[in-house]
Parts: C-alpha cells; structure tokens; sequence
C-alpha cells in the first residue's frame, strides 16, 4: 500500500535547484477533538518528515497538530549528484514510513 | 503528646494537599494559543535575540473558508550559500489549541529558503513566521486571515 506520494523531477542540470512536493495519507489527529459519545479523540498525528540526499540530510520538518490532514509539504534543494532521496515520516503510535527517489544529474 | 503530633500530622496533609492543588493549579494550561502562549513559543525557539521585520514573505489567502486546510507559503530572501544561508523557518499562530504550526531546518544545501505546507486554522487570527539565518539572526512577517468555517473545534457526528 503506498501511503506516501513523492515528486522529485527525474532528471537535473548540476547545480540546479529543484522543487520537492511530498504527500502523505494521515489522519493528523489533533487530540482536542471529541467523538459522538463526547469521549476525546486521542492525538495521532505525524511529528516529523526528513528527507537525506545520498545520505545526507538536507531537510527536516517538524510538525504539529495545525498541520492539515494528509500532509503535504514542498521543500528545495540544489542537484549535486546523481543518486537518491530518501524520506522518511515518524509519528505518534509508533508511525513510520519511508520512500525514495531517484534522480538523475547531468 | 499523641494529641499535639496528631494535630501536627493533619495539618501537615492540609499544608501538602494544599501544596498539590498549587501545583495542580500551575500545570493547567489554557485550551487555546493565546497571543501570550504564542510569545512563550517564539521566545523558545528565539531565545533572548531580537526579531527584526523583514526577509521573510508569508504567502497565505487573507480569506478562508475552510479552515482545515489552508495553503501556505513561506519565503525568506537569501543568496543560500554556506556563508549566508537559512537555517531554519518556524511558523506560529495566536488562536489554534498550540501555537506551533510548523518547523523545518533547512541548511545550504537548500538552494532556495522557501517551504510551502497546509494547515488548519481554528479562527480568525494572525500567523508569524519567523526565519533564522545562518549568522544567528531572527527575521520575522505576520499575515493576517479570516476563517470563516474553523477547524479543531468541531465535533464528529
């Protein structure tokens, strides 16, 4: 099941910068809301998103409960080499989910 | 004897269970992000520095209908070289449960210091965003924007 959408253009000119989208299906529950028996909801949200580049870390985020559900967040970062973008999403009970991409830079 | 060390004991758990709902009284935190509880989370992340207007462009709609999602841009002006580049980017609201939105840590790697995210807004309110750049300074920009249907606060039916 992919739970993460990523968009890194496939290929770069050196020195580049090139815009990075990613999306992921999460509920992002807040914890101050209340289900129809008025019991509270328990927070489930995603606290963190970083991304690496050939091992490197090149962003990280942290987020809160003001972050929509399914968050999405766009970052930049310049083409160096050839190689690999690695992300990676933590959260609350236990959360975790990673996807990559590769890109190309002549 | 037995009468005064039993008098001291009562009055002692008085003095503690009144030392407890002290302290009880103290962790209470209020439900929203007052503007005051929003300074507390600046001034954590800012420390003793001075925040100066400028650098940063919030790019945010001025009229929201709905509050669960709500676009959002952040630019800071910046060459992004090692020398000068930005190092980090928090945004901040007045009125939601928390005042934290979001924080990103970028480096010179970036190319441009620009995020863009969604996030959910439970009221009408001020947004700030506040950039940090490489040789430790604070620049900040507030936005303003109307919520016309709040997140947060409403129920499941």
């Amino acid at each position: 099941m992919t739970r993460a959408l990523i968009n890194v253009p496939p290929k770069a000119k050196r020195g580049q910068t090139i815009e990075i989208k990613t999306l992921i299906s999460h509920i992002m529950e807040t914890g101050y809301r209340h289900d129809n028996m008025g019991k509270p909801i328990p927070r489930d949200i995603i606290t963190q998103l970083t991304c690496s580049y050939n091992g490197e870390e090149i962003f990280r985020a942290d987020l809160y409960p003001a972050i929509s559900a399914n968050p999405f967040v766009t970052f930049y970062t310049v083409a160096t080499e050839s190689g690999t973008l690695a992300f990676e999403w933590t959260g609350d009970n236990g959360f975790h989910e990673t996807a990559s991409a590769k890109i190309t830079v002549e | 004897m037995d009468h005064d060390s039993r008098e001291a004991t009562r009055r002692d758990m008085l003095l503690a269970g009144l030392a407890g709902l002290g302290a009880a009284l103290i962790k209470v935190e209020p439900a929203a992000a007052t503007p005051e509880s929003m300074r507390r989370a600046i001034h954590q992340v800012v420390g003793e520095a001075s925040v100066r207007k400028g650098k940063v462009t919030i790019d945010v709609p001025p009229l929201v209908e709905n509050g669960n999602t709500v676009a959002l841009a952040i630019e800071v002006e910046s060459p992004m070289t090692p020398q000068d580049h930005v190092k980090a980017i928090h945004v901040f609201n007045e009125k939601n449960p928390q005042p934290n939105i979001i924080s990103a840590r970028l480096g010179p790697r970036a190319g441009r210091g620009r995020i863009t995210t969604r996030f959910r807004l439970a009221d009408t309110q001020t947004i700030v965003a506040i950039a940090e750049l490489s040789d430790g300074s604070f620049w900040s920009a507030s936005a303003d924007v109307i919520v016309t249907l709040a997140a947060c606060l409403e129920d499941l039916s």
